[in-house]
């Protein structure tokens, strides 16, 4: 998955392995280039090592093996406090011992910058995150999306090139996430920082990002913009974990290009594209996703295959219908339906047909 | 929603249940069965809390301003001496020492004279024996005067003819009928036999109390004190006892006659008491009870302060007999020093503790508390070993050639043995309070230190070290406190100079049984403790400590 792009990468992981208890690897091989600007996050189960490739490039863990650069240059020995990476937690992490003033002032008293130029930089970090008036008040007074500004805003008050975000909005409400979510790109792209950012909720990854790697067992699975990620995804694991998807299982029959034929274990064939398939005989899985399904005859090209499918649920959800089904003794198949004046509402217990476009179901790897 | 406040509001705008009550009431009913029940819980605690800490606590409060013994004991002398003017340097007038004479008398028959006498010797040195010799000796007075009435008639040597003249007839009749084991009549005075012998009868109704209740003897058998004899004789020298018509009449006739011949013998009191003892020729000792005669008294406290109260009010003691002062000095200084001590000893302990692996700290916390499960008189007596001069320390270094054998380390018995000792014992209490504070600061925040820019001793002293101080705060507090009342060690490893107030409050108690005193010590090292909590509450703030969570 190395995307081997150009030479002045701004972050770069190459080749980079690590170990706590040198038997078991938590990050194996990492090959990681981010341009200057880039919003990437690193999406993934609990366990999957984003947050130790997060640590290792803030410097608060070691690689055990390869190489981390920034800029260019290697800083697998520079300790963190000379990295100049800022860095924002997932529980905030403000000193409570000071006040919101201080805990801004405090990476620049350490950068031994004069008085009168630390309060105009707290000041204009406090107001770039609109809380110009509580720079009096400890961490403790404010409330969790008002720590949250404030923990950006210490990350960002020495002008850092790269910030690091473990999973910073972890913490909050939905309502409020949804807003931060928007701010925090907001102010990335306005200030042109690169940031790699941590999370394991794939709604989040996929609004804030210019790209996403999505992190299993240790190793990038599939690295590419929201868009590629979810409409093309490259195995399996990547199909399951972006998005709401659909799985069948069955053989593949014939590969003829960009198109193969699949046979379900019910007897059923379908049309897909292989991905990572490459045989005839291989089991695969194929995905597609629920949005993409019709049961509307009229709107499927003439020649492609439909499967039967036997209604079960209908969910009214306001903007859309959902409908579960079951296909190919797979009685976890949802379709999506946008609720418009003529849409049809299925009842349960209905024999339909489905198809969909070749294009959108995806051959993939059965394990 | 408007309408539904407006139901809920009576006119006088209070706000109301839904019965009509005011809602305060019914809350307030609604929580009293909970605060009831909550009450209920924890009950036996309180009232085993109250009756054997509470209680024996302020009684023993109570005991360092109290001093009712010299007015219980000496009543009448203790009223006579209010006129007594103690600057002249003059002796009081005979009517103290006759006063003296009967409560002596009557404090001796009840064996009370020797407490007081205790009691005394705290602020005068001497009373003690003056008291114990003078009981022994009172009768002496009184058989002067029994002598020679007994040689008028015989009937003044035996008890049935006292107790007619003196008592009823009822109650004389009631005496004769009485045989041993029923119990005893009570007594009842002749009417106006207190008219005629005012002292006698006075000396007699004690004399009489006493044997049937204290004694449970017949009057009719006893021979009355010599106190009784002595007041006859003032009755009879005083007053006329003509009009008197009851039994004995003639014979106190006799006896009356007797006193007024010119070759009776009297004795004054207050020669005899000087006889028993010069001191009583001593203003120093008048001066003394009359200072202490008050139902409370203030002079356990001055002494506790090394003061003494005189005649111009509270003084100072000499020079060489202030040690109390001394003590609380050092007593808070060498807590200061222990609290020291254990904080750098502790602090990297616990921050080794708290940073640590669950399984490696959990073994360091054994070891830690390892001593802690340990007898204090084990680890004391442990320090024995190790610091004395034929101890372990000083045989290695003798070994290794440090310290010359002539001249090995003295470390015991002395403060640097007490605040070894005693930094060692306390430790855990310091380390413990430490580690629940220290294990709550997340890492992250190190981490967001080290991630703006600061280095390791910046991260350590600007961010860990200022979160760390409730715990330091909390284990100063516990070790000090404990320190300052520490007993056992410094009573074992301290000799002279190592030891603390706690061990004079001791001595007082269980030596020289001033227990007044032991009050009035152990009053101020509590008033003492809880002026330096109040003081640490306003520089530090008391919610800054934290023993965890």
């Amino acid at each position: 998955m190395a995307d081997q792009v150009n030479g002045d990468a701004f972050v770069a992981f190459e080749r980079v392995q690590k170990s706590y208890d040198g038997e078991t690897l938590v990050v194996k091989d990492l090959n990681l280039t981010m341009p200057k600007g880039e919003f990437l996050t690193m999406l993934g189960p609990s366990g999957s090592g984003k947050t130790t490739c997060l640590m290792m490039l803030a410097g608060f863990e070691t690689a055990t093996h390869g190489e981390i650069k920034l800029d260019g240059v290697s800083i697998n020995n520079i300790p963190p406090h000379k990295r100049g990476i800022g860095m924002v937690f997932q529980n905030y992490a403000l000193f409570p011992h000071m006040t919101i003033a201080e805990n801004l002032s405090f990476p620049l008293e350490v950068r031994k910058m004069g008085k009168s130029d630390r309060e105009a930089k707290v000041k204009r970090a406090l107001d770039m995150v609109e809380m110009g008036a509580f720079g009096g008040r400890r961490p403790a007074q404010l409330s969790g999306g008002q720590q949250q500004r404030i923990a950006l805003a210490r990350a960002l008050v020495f002008e850092p090139e790269l910030v690091l975000m473990d999973e910073p909005l972890g913490a909050l409400d939905k309502q409020l996430r949804e807003k931060m979510q928007f701010e925090i790109t907001d102010l990335a792209h306005r200030l042109g920082i690169t940031v790699v950012y941590v999370t394991h909720d794939q709604t989040e990854a996929l609004t804030m990002s210019d790209r996403v790697a999505v992190f299993d067992d240790g190793r990038i699975q599939q690295l590419d913009p929201p868009d590629i990620l979810y409409e093309k995804p490259q195995n399996s694991f990547v199909a399951q974990f972006i998005g709401e998807n659909n799985t069948l299982e069955g053989v593949i029959t014939s590969i003829k290009g960009e198109t193969c034929e699949v046979k379900l274990d019910d007897g059923q064939v379908i049309d897909a594209v292989p991905i990572n398939v490459t045989k005839e005989g291989e089991r695969t899985r194929v995905s597609i996703r629920p949005e993409r399904v019709e049961f509307n005859k009229e709107r499927l090209s003439p020649d492609a295959h439909t499967v039967k499918a036997e209604v079960l649920e209908f969910i009214y959800m306001g903007d859309i219908f959902r409908t579960r089904l079951r296909v190919a003794g797979n009685d976890e198949f949802v379709i999506k339906t946008r609720n418009a004046p003529d849409q049809v509402r299925l009842e349960p217990g209905t024999q339909i047909e489905i198809g969909w476009l070749p294009e959108d179901c995806r051959a993939l790897d059965a394990s | 929603m408007s309408d539904a406040t407006a139901d809920a509001q009576n006119e006088a705008g209070k706000v109301l249940a839904a019965d009509g009550t005011p809602l305060k009431k019914s809350l307030r009913r609604a929580l009293r069965t909970q605060k009831m029940r909550a009450l209920l819980l924890i009950a036996p605690l309180l009232i085993f809390v109250v009756v054997t800490f509470i209680a024996p606590i302020l009684d023993m409060l109570f005991r360092s301003v109290e001093n009712q013994i010299v007015s219980e004991t000496l009543p009448r002398t203790v009223v006579e001496l209010r006129e007594w003017d103690e600057e002249t340097g003059n002796l009081p007038d005979e009517a103290a020492w006759e006063a003296a004479y009967k409560d002596i008398f009557y404090a001796a028959e009840r064996k009370l004279h020797t407490r007081l006498g205790t009691r005394l010797n705290y602020e005068q040195t001497g009373i003690s024996s003056l008291f114990r010799k003078s009981g022994r000796g009172l009768d002496d007075i009184g058989e002067v005067y029994q002598d020679q009435f007994k040689d008028l008639d015989k009937s003044w040597d035996k008890g049935e003819p006292w107790a007619s003249m003196m008592g009823s007839d009822a109650f004389n009749d009631a005496m004769s009928n009485w045989k041993k084991g029923d119990p005893l009549p009570q007594f009842e005075a002749r009417a106006g036999i207190a008219e005629v012998l005012p002292e006698t009868a006075a000396a007699y109704d004690w004399f009489a109390r006493f044997q049937l209740t204290e004694e449970e003897k017949s009057l009719h058998k006893e021979e009355p004190w010599t106190l009784v004899h002595w007041a006859l004789y003032k009755d009879l020298k005083a007053g006329d006892v003509s009009g008197y018509t009851g039994p004995g009449a003639e014979m106190l006739a006799e006896a009356d006659a007797l006193v007024d011949t010119p070759d009776f013998e009297t004795i004054a009191i207050q020669d005899a008491f000087v006889e028993f003892d010069e001191d009583w020729a001593d203003v120093e000792v008048w001066r003394t009870i009359k200072t202490y005669s008050p139902p409370y008294t203030s002079g356990y406290f001055l002494n506790a302060v090394d003061m003494q109260k005189s005649p111009t009010g509270p003084e100072m003691r000499d020079e060489d007999e202030r040690i109390y002062g001394l003590l609380f000095k050092r007593t808070l200084f060498m807590s200061l020093v222990i609290t020291f001590s254990c904080i750098l000893l502790a602090y990297p302990v616990a921050y080794l503790l708290s940073n640590l692996p669950m399984r490696t700290a959990n073994l360091l916390m054994i070891l830690v508390l390892l001593p802690f499960w340990t007898s204090l008189l084990v680890r004391t007596s442990a320090w024995k070993v190790m610091l004395q001069q034929q101890g372990v320390i000083n045989d290695v270094l003798v070994w290794l050639g440090l310290v010359n054998d002539a001249d090995r380390l003295v470390m015991i018995n002395n403060q640097f043995g007490t605040i070894v000792a005693m930094t060692h014992i306390l430790l855990p209490f310091m380390i413990l309070p430490m580690y629940s504070v220290m294990s709550t600061i997340p890492p992250s925040y190190v981490r967001a230190a080290k991630s703006l820019g600061a280095t390791n001793w910046t991260t350590f002293w600007r961010v860990y070290f200022p979160q760390s101080v409730p715990g330091i705060g909390a284990g100063s507090i516990l070790v000090f406190i404990l320190a300052i009342g520490y007993y056992i060690t410094p009573e074992i490893v301290g000799g002279t100079t190592g030891t603390f107030i706690s061990n004079r409050i001791a001595y007082h108690i269980s030596s020289s049984l001033n227990w007044g005193l032991a009050a009035a010590l152990g009053s101020i090292l509590l008033v003492v403790v809880l002026v330096l909590y109040w003081l640490y509450d306003r520089i530090v703030g008391i919610d800054n400590v934290k023993l965890g969570g």
